[in-house]
């Protein structure tokens, strides 16, 4: 007998779930607890040393989450997740681990603005140095590479501008260069792509996004890929020495390969403290169970939406990897076959002053700055989210200023369509 | 037996069976991954005993510690080896001198020899190498889940508490992967 390895659909229903073990409850329970009883000195001794699994403290760790932690790492074929309160606090939690004081880490120059804030400002305090590279010339990963540089940054579908990035190829650079490929896979979810399956050795998600997919929870993940090999080279301390705040543990030699997990969670979740609320972790879950559902007709309603615009004399470019002639069709093929995303941009030849205009007039699209919602969102990026970056910086992330950004949603595509028709209209 | 790959019922079968485990090259350090498993799985309600030449006369968490598999006075279901790879012919050799034998041979994570598992399947011992049954344990009982950790194991079928405390689980389950643990814990069936 072989093991049968279930499909998608029945991991994003069933995985990490289970019965509630005391009350028989199918739905997972919302553990809406702040600690956990221990069953005796002994037992407390055993947790708080690492040396058994169960329940502290929900800063640490809570059982909702818990399920949550696993759904997600089943789906994007992990070895262990950590929810936490934002996909920023993700992002935070993953270098805490990783960098020291004057360390680099190399990223994409097409990222979310709030990320490319997050890298150049926030992070600059913890001495935390950003190095920027550009996805459409993979060469400038390679010679940013310095002795002082830990990973690789980068989004399997960039925001907002429909960019698919070659993952392989800067897999095969983070390889060389001896440190791990960190992919934010929060465009297309594991739905679309598994950074995984192209080298990723970390993957974060604001499972805020798609994930989530009803607009209703903020909330980040990091999964462990379980792939890389920590204590080659000494380079990742947090992981290959004896750690002081647990007795002297090491925790990829106690932890294997989901030792990055736990030391994200009992050093830097622990100590930094953005912990995710069980409640939702419990909306997140309830939305994930119908993720392939749902990533299906947002993909087929966003490709009808990106036709439409690229026939529509008010439009002069569509950016969208799904239509044939894109620059990252190709790419897309490749990397998410099975749809390129819902979120896109495109460029009002009436440049800022239309974009402004289209996103006062329609009436179905909501004007706010989230993506990932059943229901259809549009925002002008120039104006608002990437309104802190330079001009340039703007045009290089995608967000010059005649672009505007959708994301469609799962409504009927005649009705989505429509309203961009009228709000274009009155542009 | 593949040892690259073991069924989810294979080792849920093992673990299911065995009851006295000697963990031979234990360390007596409390920081060690030897001694997190160690009394992860005495706390599981398993019959630990501890096995270290430099180490014998004195105790690891109240369990006396032998110099040999040979000093050990009871009969033992399964070794589980905490030594190199090179090692791993030794141990094995002295297992199948005890009488009764062992039923098995665990060999750690990171821990692989497969001339070593060829003699001890040859002589009608299962074999597990390059896994840590702490880890297998926490997988198939679904309390590695509580870590946030992959167990890679679907079912619809509620989890029974050991009986040792809210926060210890029991193996007496199925799986959609797994198979059916009681049925395989009574027949012995290796699931393959």
């Amino acid at each position: 007998m072989t093991d049968r390895t279930p499909g998608f659909a029945t991991l994003a229903v069933h995985a990490g779930a289970q019965p509630d073990p005391t009350t028989g409850a199918r739905a997972t329970p919302i553990y809406q607890t702040t600690s956990f009883v221990f069953d005796d000195v002994d037992h407390a001794a055993s947790l708080f040393g690492l040396q058994t699994f169960g329940n502290i403290y929900t800063r640490i760790g809570n059982p909702t989450n818990a399920v949550l932690e696993e759904r997600v790492a089943a789906l994007e074929g992990g070895t262990a997740g950590l929810a936490v309160a934002s996909g920023h606090a993700a992002q935070v939690l993953v270098f805490h681990v990783l960098m020291k004081p004057g360390d680099e880490f190399v990223a994409a120059n097409k990222l979310y603005g709030g990320s490319i804030n997050q890298f150049n400002h926030s992070f600059k305090n913890f001495g935390w140095n950003v190095v920027w590279a550009d996805p459409d010339d993979i060469g400038t990963f390679e010679r940013a590479i310095t002795p002082k540089t830990k990973a690789i940054f980068i989004e399997s579908i960039a925001n907002p501008g429909g960019v698919i990035t070659d993952i392989e190829a800067i897999a095969n650079i983070a390889r060389r260069a001896g440190v791990p490929l960190i992919v934010d896979n929060t465009l297309a979810t594991p739905y679309l792509c598994k950074p995984i399956d192209h080298g990723a050795d970390v993957v974060v998600h604001s499972l805020t996004k798609f994930l989530g997919g009803h607009g209703n929870s903020i909330g980040g993940m990091i999964v462990d890929c379980g792939t890389f090999n920590w204590s080659r080279e000494g380079r990742y301390p947090m992981l290959s020495e004896p750690r002081p705040e647990y007795n002297g543990i090491v925790l990829h030699e106690t932890f294997g390969n989901f030792a990055f997990a736990v030391a994200c969670r009992v050093l830097s979740l622990r100590d930094i403290g953005p912990a995710f609320s069980p409640f939702n972790a419990f909306l997140v879950l309830t939305g994930i169970e119908t993720l392939p559902l749902r990533m299906q007709r947002h993909c087929e309603n966003t490709q009808a939406v990106a036709e439409w615009l690229a026939a529509h004399g008010k439009v002069a470019w569509v950016s969208y990897p799904g239509l044939p002639g894109d620059r990252y069709h190709n790419l897309a093929k490749k990397y998410a076959p099975n749809g390129a995303g819902a979120v896109f941009t495109f460029g009002l030849k009436g440049g800022y002053e239309a974009g402004v205009k289209l996103v006062s007039n329609v009436k179905l699209f909501s004007h706010l700055a989230n993506i990932g919602d059943t229901r259809s969102l549009i925002i002008h990026p120039a104006s608002t989210t990437h309104k802190q970056l330079s001009d340039a910086q703007k045009v290089q992330a995608g967000a010059g200023p005649d672009v505007v950004r959708l994301s469609i949603g799962i409504e009927d595509k005649a009705d989505i369509i429509a309203d961009l028709e009228q709000a274009l209209e009155a542009a | 037996m593949n040892h690259d790959s073991y069924p989810d019922a294979y080792i849920r079968g093992i673990l299911n069976t065995v009851k006295t485990i000697a963990m031979v090259g234990i360390s007596p350090k409390d920081n060690r991954p030897s001694y997190f498993a160690f009394k992860y799985l005495l706390e599981r309600g398993y019959n630990m005993i501890p096995v270290n030449p430099g180490q014998a006369g004195g105790e690891i968490l109240g369990r006396k510690v032998h110099a040999r598999l040979a000093d050990i006075s009871q009969p033992v279901d399964m070794v589980d080896v905490f030594r190199a790879p090179q090692y791993v012919p030794q141990v094995v050799a002295e297992a199948l001198a005890l009488s009764p034998r062992p039923q098995v041979i665990w060999m750690q994570l990171g821990v692989r020899n497969d001339a070593a598992a060829a003699v001890a399947e040859a002589a009608g011992l299962k074999v597990v190498m390059n896994r840590c049954p702490k880890i297998e344990y926490g997988r198939l009982s679904s309390e590695i889940g509580w870590f946030g950790v992959n167990s890679r194991t679907l079912t619809s079928k509620r989890a029974h508490l050991l009986g040792r405390g809210v926060q210890r689980m029991s193996l007496d389950r199925t799986t959609l992967t797994g198979g059916s643990t009681v049925d395989t814990a009574k027949t012995g069936a290796d699931g393959s």
